[in-house]
């Protein structure tokens, strides 16, 4: 068996008096396809927050790769991670946000090949040329040279998966990429994801509302609630099926808010 | 008293001269304003407390004491001190320095501006903090920041009159000196009034083009 490629041992993280992880545990396999759900405060965004670096951590471990994401061993000792060792670490990590993020002041063309010639030192041409292979796998290829407010939202989203994958990390996150977005353009995102899960053999982990597509897309599901992982599975199981009563009432409120399972 | 434009006529290349050394001072101090505030604002910014502290401070202090003081020291009391600067240095040290504390609060806000996914992009882009900022904040905070850069530039223009004190030969200066030789005020002061305001009318177009070409952006 191999060894898991994210590893979070009891981490506990708090915004003030609120303590939004509890102690949390849970272990990712290479190439892996997770749905984290739940409800909004449960932690699943943070979660995925703490892996990119963008939160720290109050207590507990978490590995990545083998690698200790928060701490260096120096000696034989853990240390807390300096900037140098999370820069590294963050390398095998890519980002898609809820809000997009694009960077406005530059073209869709530069913002995909931005972080690989400054943080790689790839050549242009050769950044370009890889840009315009992802721009393409997204369906984006004739929208290289525009900017991104000349795009609608699942245009911006798909361009956002481009640079996040121009890095080539072995680890991607997807925090609510759908949430956003107007209702008819959700499916042109989802559809590329789909496509990555099926082309590549990333780790994909996914924060999300969109049970249906968690469904198919998922190979495991987490729920959330109040910073503890209550119930995971096949997604069969837990959305047929579940066993704990938080997650029957979970699924049946989002039914009832409409969506579809 | 009469006008007598036989008179304009002949202090006029003094006043030009004057006009020159005016407008001199004035871009010398906007560059080191413009340097001095982004320096400024990014040492607020700073994690080690003693760095943004002591930056406060020191901004506070300028801003809290007159222009015209902080040029007589720059002039008359930094001698003392083995440090002699020609007059012109000092004045665009002194109005860089005196208005560089208000730019600073002009980069401040303009910073802050910048939605906080942008920081967070760009740390999942790995970017280091400075290829974060010189690539992906200052883009975006700076041209919205500019047409009020440029009223402080305006208005400095306005003050380098006080330049005088420090004995640079700037229009107020050579104004004064025709004056006092001729005996005859109102043709000098008239146009020094009559420079600084077509000057001061010319940049205030500027700025409102200034303002319709950077002063929103579009995300």
């Amino acid at each position: 068996m191999p060894a898991p490629i994210i590893k979070v041992d009891a981490i506990s993280k708090s915004f003030g008096a609120f303590k939004v992880l509890d102690g949390l545990s849970m272990q990712v396999m290479p190439g892996e396809k997770l749905a984290l759900i739940g409800p909004s405060g449960s932690g699943k965004t943070t979660i995925l927050r703490i892996l990119m670096t963008l939160e720290r951590i109050d207590g507990g471990h978490i590995q990545i790769d083998g690698e200790q994401l928060y701490h260096m061993e120096r000696n034989g000792q853990l240390l807390p991670a300096d900037e140098r060792h999370l820069a590294k670490m963050r390398q095998k990590i890519g980002m898609v946000f809820q809000l997009f993020n694009l960077f406005p002041h530059k073209c869709v063309m530069d913002n995909v090949t931005l972080a690989p010639m400054l943080t790689k030192g790839v050549a242009r041409a050769a950044a370009e040329k890889r840009a315009m292979e992802l721009l393409d796998m997204v369906g984006l290829a004739d929208k290289a040279k525009a900017m991104p407010a000349q795009l609608s939202g699942g245009q911006k989203q798909r361009v956002a998966i481009a640079r996040a994958l121009a890095l080539s990390p072995k680890i991607m996150l997807f925090d609510e990429v759908t949430s956003a977005l107007d209702p008819e353009l959700v499916e042109e995102v989802l559809n590329v994801m789909r496509k990555l899960a099926a082309e590549t053999d990333m780790t994909m982990l996914l924060v999300t509302h969109e049970m249906g597509f968690a469904h198919d897309f998922a190979d495991r599901v987490l729920f959330f609630d109040r910073g503890k992982i209550v119930e995971e599975g096949k997604p069969d199981e837990i959305f047929r099926h579940p066993k704990q009563e938080r997650t029957q009432g979970f699924l049946k409120k989002i039914i009832a808010a409409g969506h579809r399972v | 008293m009469e006008w007598d434009w036989n008179f304009v006529r002949e202090i006029m290349p003094t006043l030009i001269q004057g006009v020159k050394i005016t407008i001199l001072a004035t871009v010398l101090g906007s560059i080191l304003a413009a340097i001095v505030g982004l320096a400024i604002a990014l040492a607020r910014r700073s994690p080690n407390r003693a760095v943004s502290r002591s930056v406060g401070w020191f901004a506070e202090f300028v801003r809290g004491t007159p222009l015209l003081v902080q040029l007589y020291f720059i002039f008359y009391v930094l001698p003392d001190f083995g440090i002699l600067l020609p007059p012109l240095v000092a004045g665009g040290i002194g109005l860089g320095l005196h208005y560089g504390t208000y730019t600073a609060e002009v980069y401040r806000a303009g910073i802050d501006n910048v939605p906080r996914g942008q920081w967070e992009a760009a740390k999942a882009c790995n970017l280091s903090g400075h290829h974060t900022w010189t690539h992906v904040i200052l883009p975006q905070a700076i041209p919205p920041m500019i047409p009020a850069l440029a009223n402080y530039f305006i208005a400095m223009f306005k003050e380098t009159p006080l330049l005088s004190a420090i004995t640079v030969l700037e229009l107020m200066n050579q104004a004064k000196s025709v004056a006092n030789s001729y005996y005859r005020y109102v043709e000098p002061m008239t146009l020094v009034g009559a420079f600084f305001l077509v000057i001061s009318l010319c940049s205030v177009v500027l700025l409102r083009w200034l303002e319709h070409r950077y002063g929103r952006i579009e995300r």
